[in-house]
């Protein structure tokens, strides 16, 4: 079984009429992975023994016809905290941390039957844009597996892209769930802030966080998404907005006539020449099916990158704190005294990224340096968020590339933060203002037949009119059917 | 302001987050976040004359909870203790603090 | 060369809510270490802070008791560092919008009024509990998250005598709040102070030292007195004054140096992005100011003006919540207020002090007080009795029924009464004579006769008359 030609919904329905049962299909789910597993390694840690045990449990219990995802088998990133589960956050600090508790989106899925497939790799504490940064080995894209799955949700992307799973979780602070959707050729969407609870994510950037999915279709991840959505009590910052059911909106009626769509023209520079073929192309497809294609201004979206990481790597330096080799995660051995438990399990533990994201954050807070730095782009930060509104005045949604290149190869950015931070310039945009947005699949690159991802970009929990403008996208045309023959290129 | 970053004020800053560098790498860290600073000083062009610091994507605001005790679970309790790389007695252990005035407070 | 002195006070104040702050735990005391933790009160890795609503009305109310202004609109900060009791290595505080800032509270010294200002109130969690032996430090996260309002003073305290006054005074109103017990012993408040002098007229502060977690007022003032001298001292022998932190030592009387402060540490503070901001209503400030319980000042004016008490007695009576409270319960329930008040400042006090106990651990009530005052009153028992119904009382046995059931019951009926008076006097012939021969002392012999007689339990003003009468008659 590969998931390329299912859907969430199909599935169920199979299942629901016993064509095929949970435990046969966690068992193929399993064959499938490791058929590739050896080449695109995706996963931290697979979940097969219990994972057989639960699916047993489910048939016995029987599927419910309205748990759409009863029995079906998923991913986690392994961020997100699973009980009895080891959470690593691809790091030596969490190496055999077995967390204490589910995280929300977790309990939600597990109320809902899921089969949990296994933890999937991505950057160490969700900081990088390759999956390079991953402490224990890198994910290579499915697509070329020479060239990284993106970051940071880069295991998860390359699990679905590889159509080793329906759906993968993922979070995304600056672009880690959109990034890699567009380099692997798959859906994800990052829903508003405030959409889903963040109680049980480990914590990067507390106020550009969010939890999403990596997904086949566009369908399925409005599916999925409805069901991690919501309040949560213990997540102060989560919305009381209720959880539209956006798959119902999907269908043949869907259109797109009418939609005004913005198109910064900051958006378009900088972009690499194949990138910026499929994505005119898309426009131009978006606009025979009678939307309205408007070209605009962000004018602070320049500033953007550099607001983000003294941002999030100011929160980052303040929630990586608790990392310290006293109640739980690594403590390096042999230590003298108290500093030694801080200072070598803390420089021990963290990879070269972390400590670097660290220290820029822990500078742009230090005393002396917080106005000129931290609360400088603080105030940076409301103008892009203004930048937004202004447009979204008279727009439906704001559509261009998700990322200036395709996938690149693995190793050709790693010792250059600088560069690598630059691939973030089109989505730490959105996660300053907190916007909802998704990427799809919307070509493939003349020059190395790469995919190429479409970002949406929609008003603050109009999750809604970035589905269906998806959603028609995907239906018109074939690039979500390509799926990638795993050992070459396509 | 200054655009580089000296290794004294790394040596600073790493202190500060109790992290430490082995000499031969502090220099090659040094010039990187060097560069990293620079980039982050464009945001001087920026005019933000009377803009409002935004630290947060929320759209809540008075978010409180009654004030209820729970208590957590004997279970809870003790995965927490496991956790732990050393308990002794209940308590969590660790090499003696020797500053006592260093509490924060 | 004269200077002038300048003393500033940082009290914490510890919440008697029923949880923690910014994590559900209990907020209880005595347990097994860590027995009321939970994750988020261990900063494991994906918790989030909840924010407790009673902590905020608390916060309010306090510095509505100290007449500060009440922010508006605030948020919290993090305050970062690492200490093995701070499990997430960041505080969350207010550093930015203080709950209540320019209050201030009424000081008496050597008879002079004083008013002290304070400068803000915030609201913040309490870190764990560390405990040591010389290789080892073993962390107790029970109190960790546990709520704390720490107020903070304007520079206008300008003596020990002075500190100490505004101490007492802030306990004492924030005690009547009934949001803390404000107890220096049981931690419950602490307080840290730094001193500086100047020369008379100079308007540059001099240098701070500061002392922290003194645990008495008494050692308060000690450690203030023993620093100012120590800085003229300093001065006057042409030296500078270092930033230090010192610790009152109590032994000695005198302050040791713990560490130079070389510049403030960086405690990278900024707005918390887990808690939403906290906009406060004129109607909820206006809700929390009717529920706040009568403050002593304006209880004592009430006692004296109203009650007829002194005014030594009043002062008393509001030492604590607890005992005014009980007082105007008792009063309430129809116990004369002189003899209530007189039997809570002596006997109840004394009881209180020797079994080591609080007021509201007892089974005193006040119902019983007001109902065995009563019974002093109407003559049902003598003061003497009244002794042995106290105990009773104290054990929380009603009154009249204990009295009547102990047999502590005044004898007051004449008719009873006559009878023995008559079988005395007949018995003591001699003491007649004396009586009409002048001797006075005789009838106080015959009042021991006749009070032996009933065993006490007559009613001495119905037998004096008694015998008096009968006495005269003779």
């Amino acid at each position: 079984m590969d998931f390329y030609q299912t859907s969430l919904s199909q599935l169920h329905d199979d299942l629901v009429n016993k064509k095929i049962s949970a435990t046969e299909l966690t068992k193929e789910t399993f064959d499938h992975i490791r058929g590739n597993e050896d080449q695109v390694k995706a996963f931290i840690s697979l979940n097969e023994d219990q994972a057989l045990k639960r699916a047993a449990e489910i048939d016995t219990k029987g599927i419910s016809a309205d748990q759409l995802t009863a029995g079906v088998p998923l991913a986690v990133k392994d961020n997100i905290l699973t009980k009895g589960l080891t959470t690593t956050a691809a790091s030596k600090m969490l190496e055999n941390f077995n967390p204490v508790y589910d995280a929300t989106v977790v309990e939600k899925l597990n109320a809902a039957d899921y089969i949990n497939v296994g933890k999937t790799n991505l950057d160490e504490f969700a900081m990088g844009s390759s999956t390079e940064n991953s402490a224990f080995f890198t994910t290579h894209n499915p697509w070329d597996l020479t060239r990284v799955p993106g970051g940071s949700s880069g295991g998860s992307a390359a699990a679905v892209a590889a159509g080793d799973v329906l759906g993968a979780l993922g979070t995304d602070t600056g672009g880690s769930i959109r990034m890699p959707a567009s380099f692997n050729g798959v859906v994800g969407m990052k829903p508003t802030y405030g959409r889903v609870s963040r109680w049980g994510i480990i914590a990067f950037g507390s106020s550009f966080d969010q939890v999403g999915w990596l997904t086949q279709n566009v369908k399925d991840n409005a599916l999925l998404t409805a069901l991690i959505s919501g309040n949560d009590e213990r997540d102060m910052t989560s919305s009381l907005k209720e959880v539209p059911d956006w798959a119902a909106q999907l269908n043949e009626n869907t259109n797109v006539k009418g939609l005004r769509i913005a198109v910064p023209k900051e958006y378009f520079d900088g972009l690499d020449e194949d990138v910026q073929e499929v994505i005119k192309a898309a426009l131009d497809h978006l606009e025979s099916l009678g939307a309205i294609v408007d070209e605009v201004s962000l004018p602070h979206t320049q500033y953007g990158v550099p607001a983000y990481y003294i941002l999030a790597s100011s929160e980052a330096s303040s929630n990586l704190q608790r990392y310290d080799g006293i109640r739980y995660g690594f403590r390096a051995a042999d230590v003298k005294n108290l500093e030694d438990v801080y200072v070598r399990s803390r420089s021990e533990g963290f990879g070269e990224e972390v400590k670097r994201r660290i220290m820029l954050g822990t500078f742009s807070l230090s005393a002396g340096f917080y106005d000129a730095y931290f609360n400088k782009a603080a105030k940076v930060r409301r103008l892009i968020a203004q930048d937004f509104e202004d447009v979204f005045k008279d727009h439906d949604v704001i559509v261009g590339a998700t990322g200036a290149s395709t996938a690149f190869k693995i190793g050709a950015e790693i010792d250059d933060p600088q560069t690598m931070y630059m691939n973030d310039v089109l989505t730490v945009p959105v996660n300053m203002a907190g916007l909802p947005a998704m990427s799809i699949p919307a070509g493939f690159s003349a020059k190395n037949g790469m995919p190429v991802g479409l970002q949406i970009i929609g008003k603050a929990f109009d999750e809604q009119t970035v589905y269906n403008t998806g959603y028609v996208f995907e239906q018109t045309t074939d690039f979500h059917k390509k799926t990638p023959k795993l050992g070459g290129q396509n | 302001m200054a655009s580089k970053i000296t290794e004294q004020q790394v040596e600073h800053v790493a202190e500060l987050a109790k992290l430490e560098f082995p000499k031969d790498e502090l220099s090659k860290f040094t010039t990187q976040l060097g560069n990293i600073i620079d980039m982050f000083e464009d945001l001087e062009a920026v005019d933000t004359d009377g803009v409002e610091p935004m630290t947060s994507a929320t759209d809540r605001v008075n978010v409180m909870r009654e004030d209820k005790a729970v208590k957590s679970s004997k279970e809870e309790q003790e995965a927490l203790l496991n956790n732990a790389p050393e308990t002794d007695g209940g308590y969590i252990k660790v090499p003696a603090i020797l500053d006592e005035s260093e509490d924060g407070e | 060369m004269n200077f002038q002195t300048t003393i500033g006070l940082e009290v914490h104040v510890e919440l008697k809510t029923n949880s923690k702050i910014y994590s559900p735990s209990p907020v209880e005391y005595g347990d097994q270490p860590n027995a009321n933790t939970n994750v988020i009160d261990w900063g494991y890795p994906g918790v989030l802070p909840s924010l407790n609503k009673g902590v905020v009305r608390d916060g309010i109310m306090a510095g509505l008791a100290l007449h500060a202004q009440i922010a508006h609109h605030m948020h919290f900060d993090r305050k970062n560092y690492f200490y093995p009791d701070n499990p997430k290595a960041y505080q969350i505080t207010q550093s930015d919008t203080p709950i209540a800032h320019d209050g201030w509270i009424e000081i008496e010294v050597n008879g002079k009024k004083k008013k002290i200002g304070i400068k803000e109130m915030h609201i913040e969690e309490d870190a764990g509990k560390n405990t040591h032996t010389s290789k080892y430090s073993y962390v107790d996260l029970n109190r960790q998250g546990t709520p704390l309002i720490e107020i903070v003073s304007k520079p206008d305290i300008a003596s020990p005598e002075e500190a100490v006054a505004y101490l007492e005074a802030l306990r004492q109103r924030i005690q009547f709040t009934g949001i803390s017990d404000v107890k220096m012993e049981e931690g419950s408040m602490r307080v840290d102070t730094n001193i500086s002098i100047r020369p008379i007229g100079s308007d540059k502060f001099g240098t701070k030292t500061e002392m922290k977690n003194i645990n008495s007022f008494n050692y308060v003032r000690k450690a203030l007195a023993f620093e100012e001298k120590r800085h003229q001292k300093v001065l006057i022998a042409g030296g500078h004054i270092g930033q230090e932190t010192r610790r009152y030592d109590e032994a000695t009387g005198e302050t040791i140096l713990m560490r130079t402060k070389e510049g403030s540490d960086d405690y990278r503070y900024f707005p918390e992005p887990d808690l939403p901001p906290v906009n406060v209503s004129d109607e909820w400030i206006s809700e929390i100011e009717s529920e706040m319980p009568e403050m002593p000042g304006e209880r004592r004016e009430h006692y004296v003006k109203d009650l007829g008490l002194t005014d030594y007695d009043a002062m008393v009576l509001t030492q604590t919540k607890e005992m005014s409270d009980f007082f105007e319960e008792a009063v309430k329930d129809g116990g004369d207020p002189k003899r209530v008040a007189n039997y809570l400042m002596n006997d109840v006090n004394s009881y209180l002090n020797d079994k080591q106990v609080d007021l509201q651990d007892t089974k005193l009530t006040p119902a019983n007080l007001a109902g065995m005052v009563k019974l002093i009153e109407d003559g049902t028992i003598s003061s003497k009795m009244a002794k042995k119904v106290f105990k009773g009382i104290l054990d929380g046995e009603e009154p009249n029924a204990y009295a009547k059931e102990h047999g502590l019951v005044q004898l007051s009926d004449p008719a009873q009464l006559q009878p023995i008076v008559d079988e005395v006097l007949d018995n003591n012939e001699q003491s007649i004579e004396d009586f009409k021969n002048g001797k006075d002392r005789a009838v106080g012999y015959l009042m021991g006769q006749i009070m032996k007689q009933t065993r006490g339990k007559a009613n001495p003003q119905v037998v004096t008359q008694l015998l008096m009468k009968s006495l005269k008659a003779k």
